[in-house]
């Protein structure tokens, strides 16, 4: 097949649990030149998008794997030819047929191990044929005759890794219209396809070059592994009632909806709420915001305060900073520090960690956060950036919220939740040592742990300890 | 009350409250108004805010744009939409440029009596929003309930630029329901979701919107769920409200009276076809009068302007694809 010299490009490893990713769109397209280093496509995998640089320097001969499919990492792309060979290896590489051949052998090789995949969010394993040889083979394939497919038909199947082949059409001719397919994807078509409609593109041809999913590692997979397919199976055909509406999921919120039921049914949830003081933070906040403002372009956030006094707090709790990993526990000399924060409006949320924040000080910690919600928010993240967290700061305070039960983001011990700095009426001790009743920024922690590990006692000091450093920060400590 | 009714209020109101206000036209003073709009206004107000004109559109709106210039707020009227070609050039050349010319505002208000199905013939029927929407400058106003009458002609008389009122003739008397007693504004370029549906959405303005109800109305029974937006404004036009209502649906029926071939239709098209492309699944149809004038027989009149029927077989041709 392709020539001696021909560049492989495959699906890169982008972080150690990430064992696949979904082509969300190739930047360059067959007979297109691309250079070494040039973004060549954009792919999407369960913890971030991200674009994948070229290997080298040629023609973009060969693209294997269509947009809206999910593959395993390692498995090849496309091939470039470095320039001046394409021209003759492209020809031989492409015949009508073995196009569909190939598409149902890789449909095959996947969908046996596609069960352990901790990733339903994922678009499964796609059979759709090449788009360049595909028309062809439509035509040639007399049996089933394909008619057009509209753009939104089109758009919604390369989402949902769906073949518009595979799908039964009520419109004009038999066409595929949009409710047929969404309907398609609602009663969990696109998962099941690759087994009952192989045989209809499957043409006796040779078997010309799939994509090789056996370079793939086994599965690292260290995340638990909840069976895929069925929930989005079972939910059926879904036709609104009356009144109602109804959108597929994105990637993202089936990521979400798995991690956070995952989660409840590992750990044994238990919230603790204390009642912070929050008067030295704000008088020393006030203080420094025009100052760092000034000279670092950095704001002093609340957050900020509580993360650096997490950090320290956390070096005295070690469990809390810890894991379980089967029956062991895991505990640790650092605090990779994971932030929540809601993206797309509030319909979507990311965790970036910053990592080795008990090197930070308040400064590097404000600074951190600034950058890695920024990123967060652009797109910018990088797979690294969202995993490895030990502990995880989540901050619904933002809208006035004083108290709330955050869900553990796993494999960690607990979360803390932050909440708004309202003024309240407060008993305090003036200096003749009597009690009056002062107005004070009041603000409320939450500290939800994995009861399995953690017991109260030990999240009541933890909050108790976090509280102390709070309400007597001292300016020069940190 | 009706259309006609919700228009005479508007206009009353607004003159009760601006004194800047005053109108001018072929006979709306002593007759008061060809449609009978200004009727009792010279009596409330005097020959001086309602002024009787000359025949002559071109001296109308060139005094209204004089007086906008000096701090006025004149409200034109003509007799028929069709008869504001003869005041092109003022408005074209001079009311819509002013402001870019010389930064002075031209708070023009034009009323444009409009449309077919009476037998008005070729020079008493048209629709011709799409011209003037071409011109920078104008903004274009079709409200197709009374409510929206009232609210858009204050919105219109209280704009710093040339506006173009088009009132639907068929709509003056027909049309009627609850308009709220008080002032309000029905701010420009917010089209109004007449009604809801899943299946075809209809993008329309002005009569239109009652005719695509009235298919609407049948196609329920069919099974076919057609969602009406009622664009209210041509310029400034709610882009956002028809790419959503395109997103949800994905089938489109552009539909208006006046003529099809560089008629305002084909700038929604357009544009849907530029930036909604991948929500569209299927050719969007345009529903429009032939390219003739109007013709003046009463069957063939009924032929040119788009029926019930012309509507219903276009979204069940849209909706089938």
């Amino acid at each position: 097949m392709a020539t001696t010299s021909a560049i492989d490009v495959v699906m890169p490893q982008m972080g150690v649990s990430v064992s696949e990713g979904t082509i969300t769109k190739w930047l360059k397209q067959e007979g297109e030149t691309v250079e070494a280093d040039e973004s060549l496509l954009e792919i999407s995998t369960d913890k971030v998008d991200t674009e994948v640089p070229s290997p080298g320097s040629g023609i973009v001969q060969q693209i294997l794997v269509q947009e809206g499919e999910t593959v395993e990492v390692g498995t090849k792309l496309a091939v470039i030819a470095p320039e001046g060979a394409e021209a003759p290896a492209a020809a031989e590489e492409t015949p009508p047929e073995p196009a569909t051949q190939q598409a149902a052998a890789e449909a095959e090789a996947p969908s046996s191990s596609e069960g352990e995949t901790p990733t339903p969010e994922a678009a499964p394993p796609e059979p759709t044929p090449a788009p360049a040889p595909a028309p062809v083979a439509a035509e040639g394939n007399g049996g089933g005759e394909k008619t057009f497919v509209s753009p939104v038909v089109a758009r919604i199947a390369s989402e949902h890794g769906v073949d518009v082949g595979q799908v039964s059409g009520t419109g004009r001719g038999g066409r595929v219209t949009k409710k047929d397919i969404l309907a398609f994807v609602e009663s969990g078509g696109a998962q099941q396809q690759e087994q009952p409609q192989e045989a209809a593109p499957a043409a006796p041809a040779e078997p010309q070059a799939p994509p090789e999913p056996a370079q793939a590692p086994p599965k690292p997979a260290p995340a638990a592994a909840p069976a895929a397919p069925q929930p989005v199976a079972q939910a059926q055909q879904i036709e609104p009632e009356a009144g109602e509406s109804v959108e597929p999921m994105s990637a993202m919120r089936r990521g979400i909806a798995e991690h956070m039921r995952r989660s409840l049914d590992t750990s044994a949830h238990v919230t603790s709420a204390i009642e912070v003081d929050m008067s030295r933070v704000v008088a020393i906040r006030k203080k420094l915001k025009s100052e760092y403002q000034k000279s670092y372009g950095v704001n002093p956030t609340y957050l900020a305060f509580v993360a650096r006094a997490t950090v320290e707090t956390l070096r005295d709790y070690p469990w809390i900073n810890g894991e379980l990993r089967g029956d062991r526990i895991v505990t640790r000399n650092y605090v990779h520090l994971g932030f929540a924060v809601e993206i797309a409006d509030g319909k979507g949320l990311i965790v970036p960690v910053v990592r080795h924040t008990e090197g930070l000080n308040l400064l590097g910690m404000a600074r951190a956060i600034s950058d890695i919600a920024q990123r967060a928010r652009d797109k910018k993240l990088l797979p690294d950036d969202v995993q490895g967290g030990t502990f995880t700061i989540t901050n619904p305070g933002g809208y006035g919220t004083f108290h709330g039960t955050p869900v553990i983001s796993q494999p960690q011990a607990a979360i803390l939740g932050t909440y708004a700095v309202v003024k309240r009426p407060w008993v305090i001790q003036d200096d003749r040592g009597e009690d009056v009743i002062a107005i004070r920024p009041i603000m409320n922690l939450t500290l939800t742990y994995d009861h399995r590990l953690v017991d109260g006692a030990l999240a009541g000091r933890f909050l108790r300890d976090l509280r102390e450093k709070l309400e007597s920060w001292e300016e020069s400590n940190y | 009350m009706t259309y006609l009714q919700a228009i005479s209020d508007g206009l009353r109101q607004e003159m009760r409250r601006d004194k800047r206000v005053f109108v001018i036209g072929e006979d709306v003073g002593v007759y008061g108004g060809a449609f009978k709009v200004t009727l009792g206004f010279q009596e409330e107000f005097g020959p001086w805010r309602v002024i009787d004109a000359p025949l002559s559109e071109t001296a109308i709106v060139g005094g209204c744009t004089g007086a906008a210039i000096m701090g006025m707020r004149p409200v034109a009227e003509m007799q028929f939409a069709d008869f504001i070609s003869c005041a092109w050039d003022h408005l074209v050349t001079v009311a819509a440029k002013q402001r870019w010319r010389a930064g002075t505002p031209v708070p023009i208000t034009v009323r444009l009596p409009s449309g077919g199905g009476f037998s008005g013939g070729p020079f008493h029927s048209q629709n011709p929003e799409s011209s003037f929407a071409h011109i920078p400058g104008l903004k274009v106003i079709c409200p197709a309930t009374p409510e929206d009458a009232k609210g858009l002609l204050a919105t219109a008389i209280q704009d710093p630029n040339p506006c173009l009122y088009f009132e639907h003739k068929h709509l003056y008397r027909r049309l009627k329901a609850e308009v709220p007693e008080e002032r309000y504004e029905t701010p420009f370029g917010k089209a109004r979701l007449h009604r809801e549906g899943d299946d075809v959405s209809v993008i329309t303005w002005g009569a239109m919107v009652h005719t695509a109800e009235e298919a609407a109305q049948q196609l329920e029974g069919e099974g076919i769920s057609v969602e009406i937006v009622d664009l209210r404004t041509l310029i400034p036009w709610d882009k956002q409200a028809v790419l959503q209502s395109v997103s949800k649906t994905s089938k489109v029926v552009v539909l208006h009276e006046d003529t099809m071939t560089g008629g305002f239709g084909g700038e929604i098209a357009a544009t849907i076809a530029e930036e909604a492309f991948e929500d569209l699944d299927g050719p969007l149809k345009r529903i429009a009068a032939p390219d003739t004038p109007v013709p003046f027989s009463p069957v063939l009149e009924k032929a040119y302007i788009p029926q019930v029927d012309d509507v219903l077989a276009g979204i069940r041709e849209v909706a089938e694809y």
